[in-house]
């Protein structure tokens, strides 16, 4: 049994212009240990079931309109909010982009890694306090004692996303939601950001949820990926082979138009056009007003996703042409 | 119908034609091909940190940009690469005359601008536009895109007589891959790229000989940043523009740029050209910020050496004394404490790839290649 299986998640939101459908119909699995990069432009709905999973989404404006969430064996979305809150946290936690101001300005860092300890297992301050410590030098803080009573705009960047990261490890959660957990860093502070937390998931067999838009951030640390686009799943596959071998037209196209760091040229092969709205997806593939393999059958049925391997899956009906044309 | 639809193809071929023969003669009476259009020297921008409300005193300084020499030549793309806090977008703004350096020397095609104002500063600043970061916040949401990209000209009356600028305008929005219809929409109506085409556009109203792009696409999705990328290097060809492109990530950069230079804490630490850069850089920093960064290819990462550095930056209020890269080096000695590096090609080279003599400044003591930084090239 996998740690959390998402089944056919629908999500929307209901705006002044009408029905914004964010995800629509998502699957995926996480096991103990294992990574799995959720990757996406903005609007791919990747932030949106993540949300959801974790139980974080606004409603209303947002409805959870369809699927199931089983984490553990549970339907989540079956369970009381009460229920769901002592998972939150304890079970599964989250680490957000921008630390700054994920974190409370006027309370001290200690106070509010303190705070999981107290609100959670009823542990006095003094306790709390020395816990929070033992976090800070856990997530590599250098000075974790001095600095405990310290708040957050006194640490840089990095520091600042290592307290988050030891905020959502403080109860030792079964798994952990990492949304674009380094995209407002510095690349050499992103490198050491993304070894620590691959460290830490090691140490404690969690699993871990990796949401990015980067491409080469996700291609050393997930074990697989799912690609998302309008709010579906377009492919799914071991990291590797997404690499080697993309099935889906979307998915080649955003390798193919990512500039690369040992490749010189002039002209990046861009996708043409940009990703719909989503109060309007295009009938069909919604990717295929941008896809160059475009046919009609892709106009009027939405594909599948057609099983490619054991382990990989496209949403795409010319996936074998992609694999032949190579 | 009929008569409408060509009309209008015949005025946008007439465009295209206009649009050639302002290339060709700004070619003409502009430097030639490879001169150095820019050439900035010792620039430095202290920014005073100040106590006490009423009695305000100096108690310190930001040494933002401390001592930055470059060139820029005609029709090049200069990059400038940097972690947050470099002073890269400083140096920005210091040669848009955005800010007063505190010291050093801007030449413009050989004149002094510097200390410009008035008259002559508005003329300079024809020439020296600027693309920024962030497209939703540098664009008015309360003017049209045809005000936007048209009030340049309301600066420089000279650029444009009163009664054409609507045509040039939409000439300007057909060059940067808009429909020339949207003159009168608003910015919100438009996607991410297409206010940044926009910001372009405004960029171009001018005629300038340089752009100065301030990370003009990390805040564009990477499908969209391809296309802009794109755009920008479009440009250059028809317009035979010189560029100096700010940005943080390296990979864009190396696309782009014909030449790099790596900012760390004020300073330049090494420039050279592409390949100089990316395949023998030659100093720590440059190494270290190449390794951090991801190759979207599992197989490539594989046998690749990552530099992880210890620690922060310093501040920039309190650099370290000799090297500035020092606290964060691997391979720093008591030489690095007491004497501060030049920018200079090092003599001590040595060349561990061995397959051309590379000969680029650099500001370390021991500078020297070293292999694996790099992902393996593909074979």
């Amino acid at each position: 049994m996998s740690l959390l299986e998402v089944r056919d998640l629908h999500v929307e939101f209901h705006t002044r212009d009408g029905v914004a459908k964010a995800v629509n119909g998502v699957s995926y699995e996480v096991d103990a240990g294992e990574t799995l990069a959720v990757l996406g432009e903005s609007g791919s709905g990747k932030s949106v079931t993540a949300q959801a999973v974790m139980g974080i989404l606004d409603i209303p404006p947002g409805r959870i309109a369809g699927g199931e969430i089983i984490f553990q064996g549970q339907d989540l979305l079956k369970l009381p909010e009460e229920e769901r809150r002592k998972i939150r946290g304890r079970k599964m936690a989250m680490i957000f982009q921008d630390a700054l101001s994920s974190l409370n300005p006027v309370l001290s860092v200690g106070y509010q890694l303190g705070e999981m300890f107290r609100v959670h297992q009823g542990m006095s301050r003094k306790e709390a306090r020395a816990k929070a410590v033992e976090l800070m030098e856990r997530v590599r803080i250098p000075a974790a004692r001095e600095r405990v009573n310290d708040y957050p705009h006194q640490f840089s960047g990095g520091m600042r996303q290592r307290i988050m990261i030891a905020m959502a490890l403080a109860l030792e959660p079964d798994l952990i939601i990492a949304d674009e957990p380094t995209t407002a860093l510095d690349v050499t502070v992103q490198a050491q950001v993304m070894e620590l937390l691959a460290d830490l998931q090691r140490e404690f067999n969690m699993g871990l949820i990796l949401i990015t838009h980067d491409l080469g951030v996700v291609a050393d640390v997930a074990d697989k990926i799912a690609v998302m686009y309008a709010g579906r799943i377009v492919e799914t596959a071991p990291v590797k082979d997404l690499y080697r071998a993309p099935a889906h037209p979307y998915t080649r196209g955003l390798l193919d138009s990512i500039p690369r760091l040992d490749q010189k040229g002039h002209q990046l092969s861009a996708i043409k056009g940009m990703p719909p709205s989503l109060l309007e997806i295009p009938p069909g593939c919604a990717f295929n007003p941008r896809c160059p393999m475009a046919r009609p059958v892709c106009r009027t049925d939405e594909p599948p996703l057609y099983e490619v391997d054991d382990d990989r899956a496209s949403a795409c009906h010319f996936w074998k042409e992609m694999f032949d044309a190579r | 119908m009929h008569a409408d639809h060509s009309g209008k193809k015949q005025a946008r071929e007439e465009g295209v034609i206009a649009r050639k023969l302002m290339a060709r003669a700004q070619a003409e009476n502009a430097y030639a091909e490879g001169e150095a259009i820019l050439e900035v020297r010792d620039l430095v921008k202290h920014f005073p940190l100040t106590q006490g409300i009423v009695l305000k005193r100096q108690v310190g300084a930001v040494k933002a940009v401390d001592g930055v020499s470059f060139d820029l030549h005609k029709g090049e793309t200069l990059g400038i690469v940097g972690e947050s806090g470099c002073g890269k977008s400083t140096v920005a703004k210091l040669v848009t005359h955005l800010e007063q350096p505190t010291a050093g020397t801007i030449r413009y095609k050989g004149e002094d601008i510097t200390r410009l104002s008035g008259r002559a500063l508005k003329a300079v600043r024809r020439n020296i536009q600027m693309v920024f970061q962030d497209p939703y916040t540098s664009l008015n949401p309360r003017m049209t895109v045809g005000d936007i990209i048209g009030e340049p000209f309301d600066i420089h009356p000279e650029v444009a007589p009163k009664g054409d600028r609507r045509r040039k305008v939409q000439e300007l929005l057909d060059v940067v891959g808009l429909n020339p219809e949207y003159i009168n929409r608003y910015p919100h109506q438009f996607s991410g790229g297409q206010r940044q085409r926009i910001g372009i556009a405004r960029g171009l109203a001018l005629r300038p000989e340089i752009i100065v792009a301030d990370e003009p696409v990390s805040a564009l999705d990477v499908s969209v940043q391809a296309q802009v990328v794109n755009l920008m290097a479009k440009l250059q060809d028809e317009f035979g523009l010189s560029y100096m492109f700010i940005a943080h990530d390296l990979s864009v950069v190396r696309h782009i740029s014909d030449r790099v230079g790596v900012m760390y804490l004020g300073k330049i630490v090494e420039i050279g050209t592409d390949t100089e850069i990316y395949e023998h850089a030659t100093h720590p920093y440059t190494q270290a910020l190449l390794s951090a960064v991801p190759v979207p290819d599992p197989e490539a990462e594989e046998g690749r050496e990552r530099i992880v550095l210890e620690g922060d930056v310093p501040s920039p209020a309190n650099p370290p004394s000799g090297c500035h890269f020092r606290t964060r080096c691997w391979k720093a000695q008591h030489r690095c404490v007491v004497e501060e590096p030049l920018l200079i090609v090092p003599e001590n080279f040595t060349d561990t790839a061995g397959d051309e003599p590379v000969h680029h400044p650099s500001a370390c003591h021991f500078a020297a290649e070293r292999a694996s930084v790099m992902p393996p090239a593909e074979g």
